[in-house]
């Protein structure tokens, strides 16, 4: 009981936050410069892992389709698998994944620092919103960075796929072949939908990392329990709404 | 809330602010902090808070700068209560916290310009200045390009009473702003007090432990005693005072014969 309590309490701060950070949309052109700190940080920061796991997921998966459709001989089509499953499913979600374990733990970790050396109280006290100050230019920046960084990771790992598929002898398909097969089957709605996916995904994974982090009260145990809670909650976030999501565009 | 951008401090009529505390307590869990507290902080004046570790100063002043939500009673400042985001441009406040609470991911320069920035009170020409001056008055302007965790306590304390300096507020709560300070700084820290009143139109309410500085800078004086106002007056009339808690407290004696760490040694 207790538990619910706490989550629908938490819900309702993470909307009430959310809302008053829009509000100062206005301000947005101010802020300009946090915002494009902030959206380098967290392309700088998530980049490279992305980079790594989308290409092995990219390869993994060509390798997988490899083994299973060379019974059928239908090889010709790892192109069109590797593409669609990369552009509609794993781009988005391992991006929004990463981006919680990498960005959304330290945001939540620094939120949290913040909150207990009572620096949000002297923001307070200064009349200086922390959802203007800290919030709104984490979450615009994430609005930009997330398409870009999906982008990248589909690319990517269509690269690993077709890299799989030049190289592994029995598969026997060329890279050319691979890249031919994904163009004539995954359309730009594929990547349209992945794009609004990463979208939401990234916006909320930085709506639950302030809110868990500004919320957090005690000590430096706290900030630790904060992080864990807010990379756990996010994953599963992401994951109950890629259903959602899914379905609801199919 | 966009209507922060408005600056409190460029409005013509700044003036000191009155703060009206009335019938206020506080809980946490079953645990009373705060019990029935009232009292009255005229425009201008210096009220100084002084009572034994633990008795609620802090939380008394978290609640004056809107921080804490009373359990009962009322606060306002100028009439308007401070816990509230719409209200809060009506007066500018600043805290000088116990700890400082300095921005820990800004240099001191940073923290300075912050409010001035955020709220767009002087052209940025001026704001290097200003930041400047203020750092100038603590003797701490050589540590401008230092980040917080490069200073020491009671550096970090100074650049926290700059920090306030640098808002120009209509009222002004320190937290034990000497705590960490040597003798010297002390003394100044209490002239910048008593001189911002004259030079600023500041009211100013002071949590200390500091005696001294207690006395010669309140215009009154309170002694909170568990959660309560035991008794508010002007500092002559508390050193003239006869109840007991009030001289214990302002003249504690060192007794090194103290019967009850006679029986702690004893029994160990
Ligand atoms: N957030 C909180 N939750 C629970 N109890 C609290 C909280 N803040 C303060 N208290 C309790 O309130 C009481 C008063 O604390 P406060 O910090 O106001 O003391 P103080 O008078 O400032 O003491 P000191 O002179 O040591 O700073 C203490 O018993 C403390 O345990
Ligand atoms: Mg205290």
């Amino acid at each position: 009981m207790n538990r619910i309590n706490n989550f629908l309490e938490a819900f309702g701060a993470g909307v009430i936050m959310t809302w008053r950070a829009f509000a100062m949309l206005p301000a947005a052109p101010r802020i300009l410069k946090r915002i494009t700190e902030q959206g380098f940080l967290i392309g700088y920061t998530s980049l490279p892992i992305i980079g790594i796991l989308c290409f092995f997921m990219g390869s993994v998966l060509a390798l997988q389709a490899g083994i299973s459709l060379r019974e059928f001989g239908a090889k010709e089509f790892i192109g069109a698998l590797v593409g669609a499953s990369m552009a509609r499913e794993l781009g988005p979600v391992m991006v929004a994944i990463i981006l919680a374990g990498r960005v959304g733990s330290a945001v939540t970790a620094e939120l949290a620092s913040m909150r207990v050396n009572s620096e949000i109280d002297a923001l307070t006290t200064m009349n200086i919103p922390p959802e203007r100050l800290l919030v709104l230019p984490r979450l615009l920046a994430v609005i930009l960075v997330m398409p870009v960084l999906t982008m990248l990771a589909n690319l990517i790992g269509w690269f690993g796929g077709a890299v799989v598929c030049e190289y592994v002898g029995f598969i026997g398909l060329s890279a050319d072949e691979f890249f031919r097969n994904l163009q004539s089957y995954v359309s730009f709605s594929d990547v349209m939908d992945g794009l609004i996916k990463a979208e939401v995904f990234g916006i909320v994974v930085m709506i639950i990392s302030c809110n868990t982090g500004l919320r957090t009260q005690g000590g430096p145990r706290e900030i630790g329990l904060a992080v864990t809670k807010s990379v756990v909650l996010s994953l599963i976030a992401i994951l109950t709404l890629d259903y959602f999501i899914t379905k609801l565009l199919a | 809330m966009a209507t922060s951008r408005k600056s409190p401090i460029q409005r013509q009529d700044r003036s000191p602010a009155a703060v009206k505390v009335e019938g206020l307590s506080k809980s946490y869990g079953s645990q009373e902090v705060l019990h029935d507290v009232s009292f009255n902080v005229e425009p201008g004046e210096i009220f100084v808070i002084m009572g034994p570790s633990g008795s609620g100063k802090s939380v008394l002043l978290r609640h004056i700068a809107g921080l804490e939500v009373p359990t009962r009673g009322k606060l306002d400042i100028n009439g308007f209560n401070p816990t509230l985001p719409e209200t809060r441009d009506q007066f500018a406040l600043a805290l000088v916290f116990q700890s400082g609470a300095l921005l820990n991911s800004l240099s001191v320069y940073d923290n300075l310009a912050l409010y001035p920035h955020e709220h767009r009170l002087c052209p940025q020409k001026d704001l290097r200045d200003r930041v400047m001056r203020a750092l100038r008055i603590l003797s701490i302007e050589h540590a401008v390009q230092k980040m917080p965790a490069e200073l020491s306590g009671g550096m970090r304390k100074r650049v926290a009473i700059a920090r306030a300096l640098v808002m120009e507020p209509q009222l002004l709560l320190y937290d034990e702003p000497t705590s960490e300070l040597d003798p010297i700084m002390a003394a100044t820290i209490a002239e910048i007090i008593a001189t911002l009143r004259e030079e600023y139109a500041v009211t100013s309410i002071v949590v200390s432990h500091d005696r001294d500085l207690s006395l010669t800078i309140a215009d009154r004086f309170a002694l909170m005693q568990g959660g309560q106002l035991h008794s508010v007056a002007p500092p002559g009339e508390f050193q003239k005072s006869t109840d007991p808690i009030i001289t214990e407290f302002l003249n504690p004696q060192i007794n090194l014969q103290n019967p009850r760490f006679k029986s702690l040694e004893t029994s160990s």
